[in-house]
């Protein structure tokens, strides 16, 4: 008998009802050999590179899709930090460099590009600042780029200048897209620790140490988990963390099959895979849900972090015994607006920033597409970054922000972005102050931990 | 991708012509039958073949597409999914 039915009935199910998926396929294509003092000239090249890559990328992941019969919601590029590869522009400022991915993104056919980044976790470069500078235009007038910059790493310590200057472009960028309730703001992440071969949005971009041209694949399940989760009988923790285990091997599975037939189509080298549960905001998609199916009445009730510290790793051990080349950021997402039970949560008051906080330090990434009032001082986000960053670089682990400042939004109201995005209820800040902090600027050294050579 | 083995699946209320007519259409694409099992899971019909396509000269969209109508007409959900994605989720 070659077929086992249950087996076969699984893995559809999985499919059908519980929304597992490949999240998405990215190709990371390195820029380095673009760079060209004339714009116009690093323009043209970089789109001539990009839209030759990636020529086939989409037709031949449609293909895989229907071969397979497992969805693959999105199609990606990533590139190398343009804040790298158009050092040598004379320009002042890089926005038609984003224009011009933009438009290669649109040609290629894909949902989204990254890597309008810069690296200054211990100091920024001309290049970077013009970059940095240039983000909240170039994120007002573009639709599929991505934006991420490095501000702190474990080795380095905390660049608190750029932190002060991030706290600023964002309420920058959030006001530019101001009639889209600062939609800029959810293309632009704040990075510790940042991976170099991350396929997922908005912080993907192709690292210095990546070679020419690769397939990173990601792959997503919450719905499976919590279905896994739910079907035990009065499980204790240690069996939640084995089913947890198990599931995030099969989906692992899954996406190390796709990314490789993928790659050998392209001929094209396979990079990494990342198993992340990232949720989106249909029904049954949730992280939260999963936290919830644990045993917490709501998702952000005392517990959580324990919950999440247990889902986090077993998805990693599930995941790394999968497959030989898991990387990027593996491990849970939790951002609000993109996961039906933490509004839910949020709403109903059960869930703030600092509980947040406290739950990045144990998941995979960090404070993520969080809406806050619009009023909120620049010194403020920087402060909140700061602190998210410091969670990072001690733990050793890869945190981020992705925080919106809804231009004209009070706590109590809400902001829809659609899609995969989502909406997010304003949620409340500290309103003392942490100006004078923010303003020191300097470093936070690298602390202890760094010293390992 | 090792073979040209596919699994369909056939998924929904049971009636009278459902494996005829569904393998009558995999005998118009030349798609030989290796093994098939049903059984009624939760009180619907469902149909698991393991199938072989030929090696040559076969439009794998044009067979997805004429079993998912096929399937349609006779209130079925069908689907033709390569081996692999089964195999590789569940075995070492």
């Amino acid at each position: 008998m070659y077929i086992n039915p249950n087996e076969i009935l699984e893995t559809i199910q999985m499919v059908r009802m519980e929304h597992l998926d490949i999240r998405t396929v990215t190709m990371g294509i390195s820029l380095r050999d673009c760079s060209h003092p004339d714009i116009e000239v690093f323009n043209e090249n970089i789109y001539e590179k990009i839209t030759t890559r990636a020529k086939e990328l989409v037709r031949t992941t449609n293909e895989i899709q229907s071969l397979y019969g497992i969805p693959i919601i999105n199609k990606r590029i990533s590139v190398t930090p343009i804040a790298v590869a158009a050092e040598s522009c004379r320009s002042p400022d890089f926005v038609s460099i984003a224009k011009t991915m933009d438009e290669a993104a649109k040609d290629s056919q894909v949902d989204f590009i990254g890597g309008f980044s810069a690296l200054v976790h211990k100091g920024a470069t001309i290049g970077d600042l013009k970059l940095i500078n240039s983000i909240p235009e170039a994120l007002e007038s573009t639709e599929k780029v991505c934006s991420s910059v490095n501000v702190a790493t474990t080795k380095t310590g905390i660049n608190m200048d750029a932190v002060g200057l991030m706290g600023n472009i964002i309420k920058k960028t959030a006001d530019l897209t101001a009639d889209r309730d600062g939609i800029g703001c959810a293309k632009l992440v704040i990075f510790a620790n940042a991976p170099e071969d991350n396929p997922f949005m908005a912080g993907a971009f192709h690292g210095i140490g990546e070679p020419e041209c690769v397939i990173n694949v990601g792959v997503s399940g919450p719905g499976v988990v919590n279905a896994a989760i739910c079907e035990l009988e009065n499980p204790n923790l240690t069996e939640i963390s084995e089913t947890i285990k198990k599931t995030a091997f099969k989906i692992t599975r899954m996406g190390e099959m796709v990314g490789r037939e993928v790659s050998r189509r392209l001929g094209v080298e396979f990079g990494i895979l990342d198993l992340s549960l990232a949720p989106t905001p249909e029904i049954g998609d949730s992280v939260a849900a999963i936290l919830e199916a644990m045993g917490l009445e709501r998702c952000g009730a005392h517990g959580t972090t324990a919950a999440l510290a247990l889902l986090n790793d077993a998805v990693k051990k599930g995941g790394a015994m999968a497959s030989s080349s898991v990387g990027g950021l593996s491990g849970a997402f939790i951002p609000v607006s993109e996961d039906a039970g933490m509004i839910e949560a949020v709403r109903a008051g059960a869930l703030s920033l600092e509980k947040l906080e406290a739950m990045t330090s144990v998941c995979s990434v960090g404070l993520d597409m969080i809406a806050v009032p619009g009023d909120t001082p620049a010194s403020t986000l920087s402060a909140i970054i700061a602190d998210e960053m410091a969670i990072g670089v001690i733990n050793r682990k890869t945190t981020a922000v992705r925080i919106i400042p809804a231009p004209g939004k009070r706590v109590g109201d809400s902001v829809e972005f659609g899609g995969l995005l989502g909406n997010a209820p304003i949620m409340p800040v500290s309103n003392f102050s942490s100006e004078t902090f923010v303003k020191r600027g300097g470093r936070i050294p690298a602390p202890i931990q760094s010293l390992t050579n | 991708m090792t073979s040209s083995r596919f699994i369909i699946t056939v998924i929904g209320s049971d009636r009278v012509g459902i494996v005829a007519r569904i393998t009558s259409v995999m005998a118009s694409f030349n798609v030989n039958i290796v093994d098939i099992t049903q059984t009624i899971m939760q009180g619907i019909f469902t149909m698991i073949m393991l199938a072989e396509a030929p090696q040559e000269n076969f439009d794998l969209a044009a067979f997805q597409e004429a079993m998912s109508a096929e399937g349609k007409s006779l209130g079925v959900e069908v689907k033709v999914q390569h081996e692999d994605a089964f195999r590789f989720m569940h075995r070492i």
